[in-house]
């Protein structure tokens, strides 16, 4: 039995301690918008946070978490960065499937906590761990971008 | 963000929708039985006219309002979308059709997606680039019918004559009084009007769309997709429900020995492994076979599998070898074979040629990956199932599904969810099919069936591989009198036919036979290739070998002549006219009327002239940069790309910028044309530099993404601008999911070779630049 905690709140798992997160996420805790795409932490899919870094689900196991705050995109959209990359999402029609946008989002809010201001070279730096066969990454650059300036302008 | 309610079922009541049918009846003919859902325009008896586009594919199309328009008393429209969502924008595209005609306020209308039902609903394989060219015009009949009832009825409560009132942004108006009533309140009463014949329908004038060409709105999933509330085929959660993976034979044609499952049934978690049977090849979209683990969870069955002692017989393919078959298939392409149009006479014309240039093209397998891998639920109950999955096309699901369980495909549910992504991997329902195996297996317990990535990868109907073999016999000012095009790849229809060895007609008509050249002598021949794999069709198909090959290759007779390259092509190209696709020896023509749809050199002419002009052609550019053209017809649609590339003294690739020019006829949803446009530049630099799966010993070398790469943000291009050519509402549409991919691998390697003088031959490029 593993304790973990997502988006608040704390669950007991009934899982071997080795069992990847992601797995557990989706098919324990029924928490299925963080997505499989490798199981190799090579597509970022996955994408959740452990304690505000990004990491992939997929390589991490729950007994590895037991004592973090895992975030996941069900409630990333609590966070002010988090909720304006949703809205440019949106906005800009970034989506075409949308399968991989949940660890997208995941990752370009991780950078722009650390980052708010990101270069190009910073952003393909950042993001270039999630895969996107839909070939959305345009928009996935100017989205972060127009994420970044709507919170330069809230925190001013 | 949209408050807007997306979900698949119907929850409440919808007065419009409960009435009987009445009026409408079914476009096409239903075709009995499952016909190939590649798109291929239903085979009639010999004495019947032949049919074309909607109307010759199986079970033709609806435009029945009552099937897809329904009308709550608050007035919420729901708009049912029988097209499987992929990321190509259907979901919204559809119904805004719908939406505009019916005069409704999107803001009110809800979208809900069709289940598996093509008698119901007319043909929902969603493939072919062919649902808006396919059904834009029987879904404007729909919401302008639902609209003439609801004026109707408002004019029959007003006692006023029908001429006098108006529907208008979900109300109807009657301007003399100034009455005016909402839907909501009409609804009951306009279901109990008459759906009007089709020909009394009233379609609106073009200038007075208020979504349709418009691209203001924004995608209906979009919302679900960013908070992960969307819901894809891998996310279905049932009560009850086990989990299975399937390890599966690695050889194509293989089939299990013997099977120890000693210590997978000593992983926690793991119930049972249940043994698939095999199907002989041509498996067609029947499971391969092998071993299923059923588990409590994903994970749990994956480390079973792992755990699982299978000794396989690899049967007759266990030789295939990536290297071996290029050598055999360059040694067929270099020798005559079938011939598939001939024009002229090439012999002739090459022995009087100034001068002869010949080269020969490699593209080698591709797997679709789409990020979200095959998985599907399956449930049965007593004679009945009920399927959820991610299916490009439902009603093949469904039939087969009946099929392997022996039970009435109407005692088939398919529920369709999203889709992660297709590329044509999605059309094959053999996933539902393992799923319902096993879930009988399991007493009929829901089982979630899932696809890891390494069985994505190593198991999926693989893009064919190809040979081209291209000569051309020029003149003194290094024009073109003579075009001989060898092509060579083992054919799809392998899949479903067994021993086929040559390209079928709609592979043929994917780029190589159709190339509407002004050059008296062409002859273009198709030698044999036997498949050693599992061929299918990947977004875009035989076009993506044959307009990489015929597209680099006019690019070498430019530089040959010492030509500009765009000067050069819109030369070969020819003047502005309409080919009959009978005078190409096509006889597939995209599944559409030949006089509807010719071959319009005027069109090609304009996208290679817009692209051109939009890039900035013949700008100088900084040393290690270069500008690449190409332009390719398909599924109806023209486009051109304008390639910038920059290589770096260690051979390193970047992409500047990429300008696409697109003719697809009028559009819908002009910003989901610029998305798949933008996508496809993506997928094509993908295939161009990266993307290969290579066979040893019959078996798929790639397992995963660090093997199997793809393209990721760093090699995406910095910019790509979309160029659509306005169209005319009255003309017939073209395709938009697929025809952006074709031209951007030439256009990639001839801008390579304007930066470096590197001509690349052999895709992907990997390393070949690198010193």
């Amino acid at each position: 039995m593993t304790s973990v905690t997502v988006n608040g709140r704390r669950y007991n798992v009934n899982l071997p301690d080795d069992t990847p997160l992601l797995w557990a996420l989706r098919d324990e805790l029924g928490l299925t918008g963080t997505k499989y795409g490798c199981g190799m932490a090579l597509c970022g899919a996955c994408t959740v946070h452990v304690d505000g870094q990004p990491v992939r689900a997929c390589q991490t196991s729950i007994s590895a978490v037991s004592g973090s705050k895992v975030t996941t995109i069900e409630a990333v959209g609590t966070d002010r960065v988090g909720r304006a990359l949703q809205a440019a999402w949106v906005d800009m029609g970034v989506p075409q499937c949308g399968y991989c946008q949940a660890g997208q989002i995941m990752s370009a809010t991780a950078l722009l906590k650390r980052t708010p201001k990101p270069t190009d070279a910073q952003i393909d730096e950042a993001m270039s761990g999630n895969i996107c066969r839909c070939g959305t990454y345009v928009r996935v650059r100017a989205a972060i971008k127009q994420a970044a300036a709507s919170q330069s302008g809230a925190t001013r | 963000m949209s408050a807007r309610r997306t979900e698949g079922a119907t929850d409440r009541p919808l007065v419009l929708a409960n009435l009987s049918r009445r009026g409408f009846l079914q476009g096409a003919t239903a075709l009995g039985g499952f016909v190939l859902a590649a798109g291929f325009p239903a085979a009639g008896r010999a004495a019947d006219p032949p049919k074309y586009g909607a109307d010759g594919m199986p079970n033709g199309w609806v435009d029945d309002p009552l099937v897809f328009v329904a009308i709550a008393p608050d007035g919420t429209v729901s708009i049912t979308c029988h097209r499987s969502e992929m990321g190509q924008g259907v979901r919204t595209g559809m119904p805004m059709i719908v939406a505009d005609e019916l005069e409704a306020d999107w803001k009110r209308v809800r979208v809900v997606q069709a289940p598996g039902d093509e008698k119901r609903f007319g043909n929902q394989d969603t493939d072919g680039s062919r649902s808006t060219r396919h059904f834009f015009t029987p879904m404007r009949r729909c919401g302008a019918a639902a609209r003439t009832m609801l004026e109707a009825a408002a004019a029959k409560r007003w006692g006023v004559p029908v001429g006098e009132v108006e529907a208008r942004n979900h109300e109807v108006v009657h301007a003399k009084s100034g009455r005016r009533i909402g839907y909501g309140a009409l609804a009951k009463d306009a279901a109990q009007q008459p759906v009007p014949a089709r020909d009394a329908v009233r379609l609106k004038d073009p200038s007075r769309f208020r979504y349709i060409g418009k691209g203001q709105l924004k995608l209906v999933d979009a919302p679900a997709m960013v908070n992960g509330k969307a819901q894809y085929g891998i996310d279905t959660r049932l009560p009850g429900m086990l989990y299975a993976v399937v390890a599966r034979p690695p050889v194509y044609g293989g089939k299990v020995v013997s099977v120890d499952a000693t210590e997978t049934l000593k992983v926690p978690g793991v119930l049972k492994v249940v043994e698939i049977d095999a199907s002989p090849a041509p498996a067609q979209f029947n499971p391969v076979g092998g071993v299923a683990v059923v588990a409590n969870n994903t994970w749990a069955a994956i480390q079973g599998r792992r755990a699982l002692k299978v000794v396989w017989n690899d049967g007759p393919n266990g030789s295939y070898d990536s290297v071996a078959f290029k050598a055999a298939m360059q040694e067929s392409a270099r020798k005559p074979g079938k011939v598939v149009r001939d024009n002229g006479n090439v012999d002739a014309a090459m022995a009087s040629a100034t001068k002869k240039i010949e080269a020969e093209y490699y593209i080698p397998h591709l797997a679709h990956a789409p990020m979200e891998p095959p998985a599907a639920t399956v449930r049965v109950t007593g004679s009945k199932a009920e399927v959820w999955g991610c299916f490009q096309s439902p009603q093949a699901t469904k039939d087969l599904v009946a099929k392997r369980l022996g039970i009435q495909p109407a005692d088939v549910t398919v529920h369709v969810t999203l889709l992660g992504g297709g590329f044509g991997r999605k059309s094959k329902p053999d996933f539902a099919i393992e799923a319902a195996v096993v879930s009988k297996a399991m007493e009929g317990k829901p089982v979630k069936l899932t696809w890891t990535r390494e069985d994505d990868l190593m198991h999926t109907y693989f893009h064919t591989v190809s040979v081209e073999h291209l000569e051309a016999g020029v003149d003194g000012q290094g024009k073109p009198m003579a075009w001989l095009h060898r092509s060579v790849a083992p054919t799809l229809f392998s899949t479903f036919v067994d021993g086929a060895k040559n390209e079928h007609a709609l592979e043929l008509g994917m780029g190589v036979i159709n190339v509407p050249f002004d050059i008296a002598n062409i002859r273009i021949e198709n030698p044999e290739a036997a498949a050693h794999t599992r061929i299918g069709w990947f977004r875009a198909v035989s076009n993506i070998p044959h307009a990489f090959a015929v597209q680099s290759f006019v690019a070498e007779l430019a530089a040959a002549a010492g030509r500009d390259q765009k000067d050069y092509l819109l030369e070969v190209i020819g003047p502005a006219r309409r080919i009959t696709p009978e005078a190409l020896s096509d006889t597939w023509n995209h599944g559409e009327s030949p006089d509807r749809y010719p071959v319009d050199t005027g069109r090609l002419r304009r996208v290679v002239e817009t692209a051109a002009r939009e890039a900035g052609w013949g700008r100088t550019l900084p040393r290690g940069r270069g500008l690449g053209i190409a332009a390719h017809y398909s599924f109806t649609s023209y486009v051109a790309a304008v390639v910038e590339v920059a290589v770096d003294a260690a051979g390193v690739i970047s992409v500047p910028r990429i300008d696409v020019a697109v003719d697809c006829g009028a559009t819908v949803n002009p910003d989901r044309v610029r998305a798949q446009m933008q996508g496809a530049a993506v997928m094509g630099l993908g295939i161009a530099t990266l993307g290969e799966v290579t066979f040893k010993e019959g078996r798929a070398q790639q397992e995963n993404f660090d093997t199997y790469q793809v393209t990721r943000m760093a090699g995406a291009p910095r910019e790509t601008r979309v160029h659509i050519i306005p169209g005319d509402y009255g003309q017939p549409m073209g395709g938009v999911g697929e025809p952006g991919v074709p031209p951007i691998a030439p256009a990639l390697c001839n801008a390579i070779f304007a930066a470096t003088g590197k001509r690349i031959r052999t895709l992907p490029i990997r390393d070949q630049l690198k010193a």
